[in-house]
């Protein structure tokens, strides 16, 4: 009975501590909330929607009708008409579409030869979920209602044709640590030193905010790249993931990508009071960032709303940027407009971190 | 430039903070209440109070760390907290909580601090080399801080804090983790600053410590109730101090006590120390008639000069008399 009353007594004092903690207590209601709407809308192995372009030569009945049996499907959305396969190919590898529908001039001779194929797809399997979804379309798309033969349609996949695994996560794997190391890293750094009173006379020094905020991330950008060489060497070597960009346009899209990272990290410990409240809300950005980025589902086949929230983590950037560089050998001009939008977040991120930052105890 | 400008400013003020009507508010509370203040140069100003009566709050307010509610706050010229940023080269800050790195080691510490306040490679060492001999670090210089001593820690923050030769020194209770000799040699320390012509700004519970200073502001659940030297302190206390040596002095003391005129009592082995009214004619004898009356034996009863303890007990005491008496 005595036990009892000790457990209680703990039992009560977790509780009211855990009162007092409002971060702590409203992460208890809004995590499961946001894991539970994050996997049930971003888990989605059977992809809609996904970017197409048609190069049609032969422009007849017959090819019109089948380009539009296949936007029906919803698996695709035709969003731009190219004139050539070579112009397909550069869309796919801006990153523009994932799938480009080439229809030679002479599609209608074709299909009355079994033996010749009579449209060619050209699929980017840098993804391999997106990958398999097209394939089972083109596999069970009907050539053509008009004709008895069931003509043949070739498929060409680019950047991996094997559908190994390996070679999409990699990259992407990249993006995962960097934002778990570099966002925590500094968000429990500047907590740390208020946690432990060392700020209380750092502030009382000559030291400006925005030299504080620079030097305390300096060293983790160091810290990131090491990372980045890291996992790049361990995917080359073990899993043979290719490179097919420039190294230096790499190093380029992470440190930029580190930069916004660490921006996040001191975002954070300008609101955590903390290093607990410092992980949870790490822990936060973390989630989805692995689940909406497009690292773990195709973007494509997500709610728009899923979309949206995925487009303000610079995450679903840097996973265009360096699938693009690494797996696409994309040239960093065909990528600008990720680049910017990564440029952005950091300079908004760094804004507010300044601006919350006072030099002031109250 | 804005040197020049500032020790011109110094030269002609031997005031090196002025503070008038300053209040601080932390929602209902009250931290700290229409304070008035004068710090003159090169002397140790003490805040004596218990822990809560305003003193680490009043010294933050100072230092331009947390905006006061209503005031004016002038240090070594500067508005605060205006200026905050020009004053801070001018001034050290020593925390009540250790805020050194203690992942670091003690000379690593005094890098840091060096390069934060841009002393050039040549300045940097001969200060260190001197707060090194001054406050007798050398010999564990290269001890990691986290492993060392109370009073260690205690020497090595005040090192850290005079590294750039500050013309003014905050110092918020500098001494409650150290023994008591550390804290003589503390002080000692402290009279070379002055000696040097540095100002500081001591804030303590402790009355040994509030003796040595030159000048002592009494803070109370944030309002100044008392100033001046201690010898002018002791000398106008306001209330008589009385000996008694008494054989059950605990049921005395509650006797005393419930006497209108008794502002407290404090028992010291034996015997009490009882302040009683300043008024009061023949307090002696009105003690033990007291005690008489309530049926004890006949105490030994005599009048004592007061103390510093006294002064503040007194000053205090004062307070919580007008509020409780007041109908």
């Amino acid at each position: 009975m005595k036990a009892l009353q000790r457990i209680f007594a703990i039992f009560l004092k977790e509780l009211r501590q855990l009162r007092r903690d409002r971060l702590t207590f409203g992460m208890i209601v809004v995590l499961p909330v946001v894991q539970l709407l994050l996997f049930g809308y971003a888990i989605n192995n059977d992809p809609r929607h996904i970017q197409a372009a048609v190069a049609d030569l032969s422009a007849t009945a017959a090819s019109r009708q089948y380009v539009m049996d296949l936007s029906q499907s919803q698996v695709i959305d035709i969003i731009a008409q190219a004139d050539s396969a070579e112009e397909l190919e550069d869309m796919m590898r801006k990153g523009q579409i994932s799938v480009g529908i080439f229809v030679p001039e002479d599609f209608e001779r074709r299909l009355q030869q079994p033996d010749r194929a009579a449209v060619q797809m050209l699929l980017d399997g840098s993804d391999t979920v997106v990958q398999g979804a097209i394939s089972r379309l083109g596999q069970s798309s009907r050539l053509s209602p008009y004709y008895d033969q069931p003509g043949k349609v070739e498929m060409r996949t680019f950047y991996n044709p094997e559908r190994r695994s390996a070679v999409n996560t990699v990259p992407g794997l990249i993006g995962i640590i960097l934002t778990m190391t570099m966002t925590l890293f500094t968000a429990v750094a500047i907590v740390r030193e208020r946690e432990r009173g060392n700020l209380e006379l750092l502030i009382t020094t000559p030291v400006g905010i925005p030299e504080l905020m620079l030097a305390k991330i300096l060293p983790y950008i160091l810290i990131g790249l090491l990372q980045v060489s890291l996992v790049l060497l361990l995917g080359h070597w073990l899993f043979q993931v290719p490179l097919r960009g420039s190294l230096w346009d790499v190093y380029q899209v992470s440190l930029l990508f580190i930069i916004a990272n660490l921006a996040m990290g001191l975002m954070i410990s300008t609101i955590a009071r903390n290093q607990f409240q410092a992980m949870q809300l790490t822990m936060f950005i973390l989630l989805p960032s692995i689940l909406l980025s497009g690292f773990m589902f195709p973007f494509a086949g997500m709610p728009k709303l899923a979309q949206w929230i995925a487009e303000i983590l610079p995450m679903t950037h840097f996973m265009r940027l360096i699938r693009g560089v690494v797996l696409r050998g994309a040239d960093l001009s065909d990528l600008t407009r990720e680049m910017l939008i990564l440029g952005g977040f950091i300079v908004l991120a760094m804004s507010f971190a300044i601006l919350r930052f006072k030099k002031r105890l109250d | 430039m804005r040197q020049l400008q500032a020790s011109d400013s110094i030269a002609m003020n031997a005031t090196a903070i002025k503070v008038r009507g300053l209040s601080k508010s932390f929602g209902p509370v009250n931290a700290v209440v229409n304070l008035d203040l004068q710090v003159p140069r090169s002397t140790i100003y003490g805040f004596l109070g218990p822990n809560g009566s305003g003193k680490s709050t009043t010294i933050r307010m100072l230092c331009g760390l947390i905006i006061p509610t209503a005031g004016e706050i002038e240090v070594l010229g500067y508005a605060i907290p205006e200026q905050a940023e020009e004053l801070r080269r001018k001034v050290g800050y020593m925390t009540q909580k250790f805020s050194l790195y203690e992942d670091l080691t003690a000379q690593q510490n005094l890098d840091f601090i060096a390069g934060i306040y841009n002393l050039s490679r040549s300045h940097k060492k001969r200060r260190i080399h001197e707060v090194t001999e001054r406050f007798g670090l050398a010999h564990f210089l290269s001890q990691l801080t986290g492993s060392l001593s109370g009073g260690q820690k205690q020497r090595l923050a005040l090192a850290a804090a005079t590294l750039h030769e500050p013309e003014l020194l905050f110092l918020d209770e500098p001494t409650s983790a150290v023994d008591p000799e550390n804290r003589r040699a503390f002080w000692e320390t402290l009279f070379d600053l002055v000696s040097e012509g540095t100002t500081i700004l001591v804030s303590t519970h402790y009355m040994d410590e509030a003796e040595r200073c030159h000048e002592l502001a009494i803070l109370d659940q944030g309002i100044l109730v008392a100033q001046g030297s201690p010898e002018q302190l002791t000398r106008d206390i306001a209330a008589q101090v009385l000996l008694v040596i008494a054989d059950q002095p605990r049921r005395v003391s509650k006797v005393l006590e419930a006497a209108s005129f008794v502002h407290s009592t404090a028992q010291i082995g034996n015997s009490l120390r009882v302040l009683v009214d300043k008024h009061l004619a023949e307090p002696e004898k009105a003690v033990n008639q007291l005690i008489a009356n309530a049926g004890f034996n006949p105490v030994q009863c005599r009048l004592s000069s007061a103390s510093l303890e006294d002064v503040f007990v007194a000053a205090t005491q004062a307070r919580k008399l007008a509020r409780n008496k007041r109908p």
